[in-house]
């Protein structure tokens, strides 16, 4: 078989996540630059219908696993199957989504197949002779680094949502399937209980608009006002450290060196000094509105537009006038 | 019931990085070194279920000789025996090798239980522990909210979106950490813990002690090399929206800012 380039799908609640058409993307401009093919390998439940799509992203061909047992991601049921896909295409490098299943599969891929793994990457550049190089930001964001696998190893990298653009090169292109016979694996650990408070919760790291409130805020019945102006924005709501160890928002929204790192389009920090980890996380956001009483506050370092003004008036204030503009 | 931490040190928190003149790291000069906060959550964990349970809990940690400041803080914090492979062997090493010799770490130890942090604040990888699991063959529990073990399961709580699951996995299994400071409340360790951490062992093993040839080992047999580092680009300077307005007034130019020329809303 010629060589592909090969990506690894994130298929949920019926669809493809949006960060698996950014890795496809991306897949699809290495293999490009190496002159291969691209292939996708879909491990799910309902995929059947929907993997053709992929190819609109110029996935040439899908390896398609559909049943039941793999509604959810379980390393030690997924890792097998995909582990042999990936050996038998041949792959000249092989690229999976840097979700929190996409990075655990991945070391895991990485372990079993000894290929070199580099997680959260955020670009790439195939060098003469073929080589792929790519950037990842370590230190939570505090810098960008770049690696090189060496000539001759199969490159295994995981792709940050939310940086690599979705490029459709034919809306109506539709990819071959191939039908993976399975041999499902009765996984160690499993899933005592399933708890869902709240679905469809955007989820911080692929959010394109976070609102987040810090120590400012004062209470945790105070982030109503945070609340709403994310509802008129579409926005996930994000915290401090600070608000969090003062047992406001669950840790899950942390946002920092020691919580989530995040990239959207647009981040408000109201009510948040800007301490270094804080910066970290969100440093590498695209716009960043900062709103504080403290002028002097480091947040407004790093702030496209800073508001100096009290958040309980101005943030019911501006949610007024993003209501307006819809 | 045996449980072994593995441990990493890493720079502070606080550290603003900087790149060392050569490129291809960060400049080290200065930086004060801490536990890295995921691996302090291990470290509770682990001294948690041995209040609860007994036991004993080694700490081990691969990196140099200045790694044994983050051992011997382990040991303060309660830990009972610490073990530190250093070799300068190790230089440029990448992840396929060092799990590959923390795996043969932890088999000297016959650990019923190893617990670690689901990442490192340098690198921010996230590979460590799952290769480890995988290496080893056991099953791996990530993100980690809370543990409880009766020495035969460990039961797990992990965050999801917009919820939580129960995971649990009989033993050996190996639990990576997430969660936060406020779920953690991590201890610090306390005068006496100090002292008494200056009696117990720190074991000392270099690649050979542990079946090794130091000639596999190093960025000559690396399958990837970090060629360099850089900062991220000064963001351009921004605006205080002033312009003499209220708080409606920079509400509206706030909005229409966004909207005619960041185009995100
Ligand atoms: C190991 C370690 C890891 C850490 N990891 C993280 C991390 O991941 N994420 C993180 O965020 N922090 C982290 N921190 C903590 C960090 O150092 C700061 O303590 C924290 O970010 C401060 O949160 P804050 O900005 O909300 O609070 P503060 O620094 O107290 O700032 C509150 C701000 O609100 C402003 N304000 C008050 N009232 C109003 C008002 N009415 N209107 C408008 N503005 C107002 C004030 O002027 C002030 O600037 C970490 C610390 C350590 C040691
Ligand atoms: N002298 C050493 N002894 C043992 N491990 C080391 C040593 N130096 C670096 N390491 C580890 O080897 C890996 C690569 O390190 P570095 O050369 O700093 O990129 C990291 O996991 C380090 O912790």
């Amino acid at each position: 078989m010629a060589k592909n380039v090969c990506v690894i799908t994130e298929f949920r609640n019926g669809e493809f996540r949006r960060v698996t058409n950014e890795v496809a993307s991306e897949g699809r401009r290495i293999a490009d630059a190496l002159g291969t093919g691209l292939v996708a390998v879909s491990l799910g439940h309902g995929i059947s219908g929907k993997a053709a799509d992929l190819g609109r992203f110029g996935v040439d061909r899908v390896y398609v696993a559909d049943d039941p047992g793999l509604e959810y991601y379980l390393a030690e049921t997924f890792v097998p199957i995909i582990a042999e896909l990936v050996t038998k295409i041949d792959a000249a490098a092989i690229l999976l989504p840097a979700s929190i299943d996409g990075k655990d599969l991945a070391a895991r891929l990485s372990a079993r197949l000894e290929l070199a793994l580099l997680q959260d990457v955020v670009e790439t550049v195939v060098a003469d002779g073929g080589k792929l190089q790519a950037k990842w930001p370590p230190y939570a964001g505090k810098c960008f680094a770049w690696a090189e696998w060496v000539e001759g190893e199969i490159p295994l990298l995981s792709i940050r949502p939310n940086v690599m653009p979705c490029r459709v090169v034919d809306e109506d292109r539709e990819a071959e399937i191939e039908r993976v016979d399975l041999a499902i694996t009765a996984p160690r650990a499993s899933v005592a209980k399933y708890e869902l408070e709240s679905s469809g919760k955007v989820e911080l790291t692929e959010a394109d608009i976070i609102v987040s409130g810090g120590r400012g805020m004062k209470s945790a019945s105070n982030y109503t006002v945070i609340e709403e102006l994310a509802g008129a924005l579409g926005a996930a709501v994000g915290a401090s450290r600070a608000a969090v160890d003062s047992g406001w928002r669950p840790h899950s929204d942390q946002v920092g060196q020691t919580g989530k790192v995040v990239n959207p389009n647009l981040y408000i920090a109201v009510g948040i000094s800007g301490a270094i980890q804080h910066l970290a996380g969100m440093g590498t956001s695209k716009y960043i509105v900062a709103v504080n009483t403290d002028a002097e506050a480091p947040i407004f370092s790093k702030a496209d537009y800073g508001i100096v003004e009290d958040l309980f008036s101005f943030v019911p204030a501006f949610a007024e006038e993003v209501r307006k503009l819809k | 019931m045996k449980i072994v931490v593995i441990i990493k040190q890493t720079p502070d928190t606080e550290t603003a990085i900087r790149i060392a003149p050569s490129g291809g790291k960060i400049e080290t000069s200065g930086i004060k070194w801490i536990i890295n906060p995921y691996d302090e959550f291990a470290i509770e964990a682990a001294l948690r279920l041995k209040q609860k349970h007994g036991g004993t809990i080694t700490a081990i940690s691969l990196g140099p000789q200045r790694a044994v400041e983050a051992l011997r803080t382990a040991l303060a914090l309660g830990v009972d025996d610490a073990m530190l492979v250093e070799d300068p062997a190790m230089k440029g090493a990448d992840y396929l090798q060092v799990t590959r010799v923390l795996a043969a770490a932890v088999k000297e130890r016959n650990a019923d239980l190893i617990l670690m942090g689901s990442r490192a604040v340098d690198y921010d990888q996230g590979q460590r522990g799952v290769m480890l699991a995988e290496r080893l063959g056991w099953p791996h529990l990530p993100l980690a909210v809370s543990l409880e073990s009766d020495g035969s399961k460990a039961t797990i709580e992990r965050p999801i979106e917009g919820g939580k699951v129960t995971l649990e996995a009989p033993l050996p299994a190996l639990i990576t950490f997430g969660g936060s400071h406020a779920v953690w409340n991590p201890r610090y360790a306390s005068p006496l813990g100090i002292v008494k951490a200056r009696k117990k062992p720190v074991d000392v093993k270099k690649l050979a002690d542990l079946g090794f040839d130091p000639a596999d080992f190093g960025i000559e047999k690396s399958k990837i090399r970090i060629t360099s580092m850089e900062l991220p680009p000064p963001r351009k300077p921004g605006k205080i929206i002033d312009g003499g307005l209220d708080t409606a007034g920079k509400a509206k130019e706030l909005a229409r800012l966004l909207r005619e020329e960041a185009g995100v809303i």
